[in-house]
């Protein structure tokens, strides 16, 4: 076992911990939130030119070919920063066409997602899914020119920002088959297409998207008709891997941030870091950032395992992801007193995006729900 | 031993239920039970009507025009009140400065003061926390110097519940900064209109406006105004937060929180199912409620010792830890059923005259942040690690 990054990996981190330090501090962050967008295009032209929107992608599309570790330190980073630019759904959403879109899907937006001039995100969940992969009532029926789609979408991240949507829709069967889902790589400025835009609570862009009557053609649809649950999952566990790294990142940061304070922060003639009751909170806190480290590395070494693997190994790190996160979340807000709980410091910021990374693909509990069902099944099965 | 309340109590209530959905305008009870802001006016108009009833004063003597409820009948009140969706009493006024005035107040002060409290003509708010001293309160050093028939008092108090509505402001201020600092306190009554006195808003985790920094620069204050002896305040500062414990539980609102989450697990879709019939959810709904039943018999059994002792005892302490991190439970299940519609951020929409479209069901709007904001309720009014300190040293002995 070795558990040292590479020398480009390390110089890859010094880059990006530079960049969030120098680049990225708490005050432009909210600068940021405040504009109209409430991301900077400017900064995702840096992002570009520092090669991390071609990290992951193949060679051939203008990519670097990287791995799940590269990504785990790019989130780290830009958990730490608090980083509003719609990353995560642009990279995940390339990666899926890169896995499974025809070439021509690949070579028309890859280099462009590379060069920073597309932004892609799944609409995906629905109202009715909570947290159900496989739950989808939105309906693409075969028409003349290809296909018609029709259903809506909730909490789509950047959901007004996108030029192209990765649209999963039923083209057979109930609404929790786990049969006749397919995906389709839809234009944002195709008509028939709604919007509600707002942000989310750790300030991040999000809309409900309705998709009505919006006239697809046949090379819209990305990889097999009606096997698009296995896309799906695939996408559902690099999003775990990489939420998990993120939040391993905000952990770290409030660890650093509550240890300074109380170091500095004096009540009662002392400074607060001398009272046992916090110190032990503060060990405990590490453990939890600690174990969810193991998990955020772990859940990068499995992505390429069998899919059975895969979704254990994930489903058991958002579970103890999400557990570490609150616990870490709360406890750095409890021990900043009154002013953890206000908008005045990244405290209550890092604290949201915990708090939303929970239930970002599901939450603690439904994972530790999955996990559970399939350690019950591979028991069932030896006897 | 008798767990059940008195046939008295019962039919009160009644009484308490039947003038609630009678009196409590729709519009407020709306504001409540959706999660929206209330404005000052929702406040206000609420507390005319009770105490048009002769109702706002639950905890005062009768002689004040209080209504010399029993701590069980404060119960009762205070769980219809939750359950009816009537906006809470807000204690800075009724259960904080008045009892002080009319335990250390002079004649003047009560007769000026009390009247106007009672009818809410004057708006309160309490003064004790700076940005130095929180927890370490003895330590507050908003100074007040004399001159004459005036202090003039310099310095800055923070996390001051809504002083922008405030007309009057009971503070804390070092009047002799060379002794221990628990000798050197006073009390005073200052008036938010005084020249020198300015406001600033801090914004909540919701991205609410409840609390404030609020800053004293050469403002003068008549010595009339001091309640009490010079340097004496801190045993009146003591006194008042041994009031302000009566209710710090919080059961009833506790009751109506549960009633809350489990309807919203029921319409809350899971695929073909909905929340409620899964049982991993269900069970942390049903843990909540065990804790909330034995926090309720806790606390009445805290109660009937206050009545015997005049005042709550350092047990209260108990009933704050474990109010408090029920109400977070709570909070924190209403989020949960929220699921993805737990992430939207849509401020505007808890204006009660937002027409704007949401994303998600109405009933997701408050969920997550008042998930974000109930983080407060173990740090105000002593931090549960300082009631923690309370209990061990107090309880415990140690
Ligand atoms: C929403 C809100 C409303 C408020 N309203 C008012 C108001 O209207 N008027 C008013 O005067 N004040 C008000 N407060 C202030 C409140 O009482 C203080 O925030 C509280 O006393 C804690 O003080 P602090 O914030 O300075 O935290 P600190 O005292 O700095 O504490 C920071 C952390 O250290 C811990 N700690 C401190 N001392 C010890 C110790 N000895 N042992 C172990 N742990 C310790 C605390 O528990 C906390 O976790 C309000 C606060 C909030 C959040």
């Amino acid at each position: 076992m070795n558990f040292d990054f590479s020398e480009e990996q390390t110089q890859l981190d010094d880059m990006l911990q530079r960049f969030i330090r120098n680049d990225y501090s708490f005050e432009v962050r909210q600068r940021i939130l405040e504009s109209a967008d409430g991301f900077s295009r400017s900064i995702w032209q840096q992002f570009a030119e520092l090669g991390l929107l071609a990290l992951t992608l193949p060679e051939e599309y203008d990519g670097f070919g990287g791995s799940a570790l590269d990504t785990l330190l790019v989130m780290q980073s830009l958990g730490r920063g608090l980083v509003l630019e719609p990353y995560l759904p642009t990279v995940l959403g390339a990666g899926l066409i890169a896995q499974a879109g025809s070439d021509a899907q690949r070579s028309s937006l890859l280099p462009k997602v590379a060069a920073g001039e597309c932004l892609l995100t799944l609409a995906h969940s629905e109202p009715h899914s909570r947290y159900q992969l496989q739950h989808v009532s939105s309906h693409a029926e075969e028409s003349a020119a290809g296909y018609k789609l029709n259903g809506n979408k909730s909490v789509v991240l950047a959901g007004q920002h996108a030029d192209y949507f990765i649209v999963s829709a039923r083209t057979t069967g109930q609404p929790s088959d786990a049969d006749g889902i397919s995906l389709f790589l839809v234009d944002s400025k195709q008509a028939g297409i709604t919007q509600i835009p707002y942000r989310n609570h750790d300030g991040q862009s999000a809309a409900d998207i309705g998709f009505s009557n919006v006239e697809l053609s046949k090379d819209a649809l990305i990889g097999d008709l009606n096997k698009g649950l296995s896309l799906l999952e695939l996408y559902r566990d690099t999003a775990i891997a990489a939420l998990c790294a993120e939040a391993v990142g905000i952990m770290d940061a409030l660890i650093n941030e509550t240890g300074e304070y109380l170091k500095t922060r004096k009540q009662f003639g002392v400074p607060l870091g001398i009272f046992q009751a916090l110190q032990h909170r503060m060990a405990d806190m590490l453990l939890h950032t600690e174990q969810a480290r193991s998990m955020a590395y772990l859940a990068a070494g499995k992505l390429d395992a069998d899919s059975a693997t895969r979704a254990r190994t994930m489903a058991a790190a958002k579970t103890l992801t999400g557990q570490s996160a609150r616990f870490v979340g709360q406890q750095s807000v409890q021990l900043h007193g009154g002013i953890g709980v206000t908008e005045e410091l990244i405290i209550g910021h890092y604290f949201k995006r915990l708090t939303l990374i929970n239930t970002t693909l599901g939450d603690a509990d439904f994972h530790l729900g999955r996990f559970s069902d399939m350690m019950v099944q591979e028991e069932l099965c030896k006897s | 031993m008798d767990l059940n309340f008195s046939p008295e109590e019962e039919r009160f209530r009644l009484d308490v239920r039947a003038f609630l959905e009678k009196e409590l305008p729709a519009d407020i009870r709306d504001k409540v039970q959706s999660g929206k802001h209330l404005s000052k006016e929702d406040y206000l108009r609420w507390h005319k009507i009770l105490y048009k009833k002769g109702w706002v004063a639950g905890n005062w003597p009768k002689e004040y025009g209080g209504t010399d409820w029993s701590p069980a009948f404060q119960y009762i009140f205070d769980e219809e009140r939750a359950a009816a969706g009537a906006p809470i009493i807000l204690p800075f006024s009724m259960k904080m400065v008045a009892p002080v005035l009319m335990a250390f107040g002079d004649k003047t002060q009560q007769d000026y003061f009390l009247p106007r409290i009672l009818s809410g003509e004057d708006w309160w708010c309490q003064g004790y926390s700076e940005p130095g001293s929180g927890s370490d309160l003895a330590s507050v050093s908003t100074r007040a110097v004399r001159d004459g028939e005036n202090y003039t008092v310099n310095g800055q108090k923070t996390w001051t519940t809504l002083a922008q509505h405030a007309d009057w402001i009971f503070a804390l201020v070092r009047t002799d900064p060379d002794v221990k600092p628990q000798k050197g306190i006073s009390f005073l009554l200052i008036d938010m209109k005084s020249p020198g006195v300015t406001v600033r808003p801090i914004i909540m985790l919701d991205g609410g406006h409840e609390v404030n920094e609020v800053f004293f620069d050469n403002v003068k204050v008549p010595v009339a105004n001091r309640v009490g002896e010079e340097n004496a305040g801190w045993t009146y500062a003591k006194y008042l937060l041994g009031h302000e414990r009566t209710n710090i539980a919080e059961v009833g609102g506790c009751k109506q929180a549960l009633r809350q989450v489990k309807e919203l697990a029921a319409n809350a879709r899971d695929g073909d199912s909905n929340l409620l019939a899964n049982p991993r959810f269900a069970d942390k709904i049903a843990q909540a409620e065990i804790d909330l039943m034995a926090l309720e018999i806790t606390n009445l059994r805290v109660m009937a010792m206050a009545e015997k002792n005049a005042a709550p005892g350092p047990e209260a302490s108990l009933l704050k830890i474990k109010g408090s991190e029920l109400q977070q439970t709570l909070s924190e299940l209403m989020m949960e059923t929220a699921g993805c519609y737990g992430l939207p951020y849509q401020p505007d929409a808890l204006h009660a005259d937002f027409t704007g479209s949401v994303a998600g069901p109405d009933n997701y709007l408050p969920v997550s942040g008042h998930y974000f904001n109930t983080r407060k309720v173990s740090i105000y009014g002593g931090s549960n690690e300082i009631q923690k300190n309370i209990v061990s040293r107090m309880i415990l002995g140690l």
